[in-house]
């Protein structure tokens, strides 16, 4: 069963054309990446799946719900897919624990109990039992990402989304972030991925797309062949551009 | 100046009474609908947003003294009866609801954008977001501004000498008129409001030099 359809969807923002044309089906499972120059769309593309952007035309449908459709309840859909953002974003006025525990309390209505205990288990899968009571600005930038990919997974999602989730971060704290991902899409998570991190998405990503203006102009299944030589012309040239650095 | 105070002290004091009650009232009413009306202008719809601007711009614009006339003079003639204490004390609270609804306006528009987006795709409603995110951030840097307003407020309070208020100006007022005594009346007057703002004043800079670019620690 497929996670995630566009169909023909179409995004502006005044007149700009932001996304045209969209068409794209994410299946269960599926770790997709999508990779392009900056202003292509993709962070775009990626806001739209969970309604923090509302497309102009055509269908969006995920896990069933038609987000086109003005009466889809999107607190409904946004319960079962989870995002992760290039600046964190964590809640600045609640500590580790309580960042991660408050959707499953408020929306899942959990114990505190009970979901106090899921926390401290996901801040183990991070690698960051220690911060349970720490505040978000006493952390590192990686930190500080690997807690919002907890808080993200303690809603026990069917996908997450991830917008450019290392871009902001020190080099020598990326890998932190990206291992934490790896063992996230090992489980069978259903992941999009907007980023730059060619390695990653080469290793772990199951599908690669390329994005340039608003288009999808490469969507490829066979990542490896993609990364050595793409179809697409622009394609070729994002990637010797960015491999050559 | 002393006798002068001495021999007028139960006036001074009543008057000191009327100022901190019309005072408290109207900084209890004007933050609640200040908050409301904050809320209104930064609302998803559109009507809200408007009907917010305009009795913020209507309020902010009219001299506080006019709406305080309008509640003294013109609503009795409609039959219903108000004291110049009443009338000057909804003046106020609505002439300054509408500062603070520009103030707490500002504090939860100053709150990153991203916090509101992380706890919608949280799952959290809208209301959710703000209640447990985004207020809670915007009050404390909503705290400075507002204890300005609040200072405002009590010296504002003496619009209630022109109604008939029994405030501390109205009693300056009477006891100058009566004593002639006008330069030390008024002196005095200055003082006994001083003592009410200046600790405010410095209240308020004890606030925020604890608060400034630091989030303390507090229980979901």
């Amino acid at each position: 069963m497929s996670m995630i359809e566009f169909h023909d969807v179409e995004k502006y923002y005044g007149k700009f054309h932001a996304l045209y044309h969209i068409n794209l089906t994410v299946e269960k499972g599926e770790v997709v990446t999508i990779i392009g120059p900056s202003g292509s769309g993709k962070s775009t593309l990626l806001r739209t799946i969970n309604g923090l952007e509302r497309i102009s035309s055509g269908q969006l449908i995920v896990n069933n719900f038609d987000l086109a459709d003005k009466k889809t309840d999107m607190n409904r859909t946004r319960k079962n897919v989870g995002m992760v953002f290039q600046h964190f974003n964590l809640y600045a006025n609640k500590s580790v624990l309580d960042n991660i525990t408050l959707g499953p309390r408020l929306v899942l209505k959990e114990s505190k109990d009970k979901a106090e205990e899921e926390a401290r288990a996901l801040l183990d899968l991070v690698g960051l039992s220690e911060k349970a009571k720490s505040m978000p600005n006493q952390l590192s930038g990686g930190q500080q990402q690997r807690i919002a990919i907890a808080r993200s997974l303690a809603m026990k999602p069917q996908a997450i989304l991830f917008d450019e989730p290392t871009s902001a971060l020190d080099p020598e704290m990326i890998g932190d972030v990206l291992n934490v991902m790896k063992k996230i899409a090992e489980q069978g998570m259903t992941m999009i991925v907007v980023t730059h991190e060619m390695g990653f998405a080469e290793e772990v990503g199951d599908r690669v797309v390329f994005m340039d203006n608003g288009h999808i102009l490469e969507d490829s299944k066979d990542v490896r062949s993609f990364f050595e030589k793409p179809k697409d012309e622009r394609a070729q040239e994002f990637l010797s551009k960015v491999i050559n650095h | 100046m002393w006798t002068i105070f001495t021999n007028n002290f139960g006036m001074f004091m009543e008057g000191l009474g009327y100022t901190l009650g019309a005072s408290l009232l109207s900084l209890f009413f004007s933050l609640i609908i200040g908050t409301i009306f904050a809320l209104l202008q930064i609302n998803p719809s559109r009507t809200a947003r408007i009907f917010g601007r305009i009795y913020v711009e209507f309020f902010r614009n009219v001299p506080l003294l006019v709406i305080t006339m309008f509640f003294y003079v013109v609503i009795p003639r409609l039959g219903i009866p108000l004291s110049g204490f009443a009338a000057g004390s909804i003046g106020l609270t609505l002439y300054t609801s509408a500062f603070i609804a520009e103030t707490v306006r500002a504090g939860i528009q100053s709150v990153d954008p991203g916090q509101m987006e992380a706890a919608r795709s949280n799952g959290m409603t809208y209301v959710q977001a703000m209640r447990y995110i985004i207020l809670p951030q915007a009050i404390k840097i909503t705290v400075p501004p507002l204890g300005n307003q609040f200072i405002n407020l009590v010296k504002n309070s003496s619009v209630l000498a022109f109604v008939a208020g029994f405030d501390l100006m109205y009693q300056g007022n009477l006891i100058a008129s009566t004593t002639f005594e006008t330069t030390t009346t008024y002196a005095i007057v200055g003082i006994l409001y001083l003592i009410i703002t200046l600790p405010m004043s410095y209240g308020m800079t004890y606030l925020d030099h604890r608060w400034s670019g630091r989030n303390t620690r507090e229980e979901a």
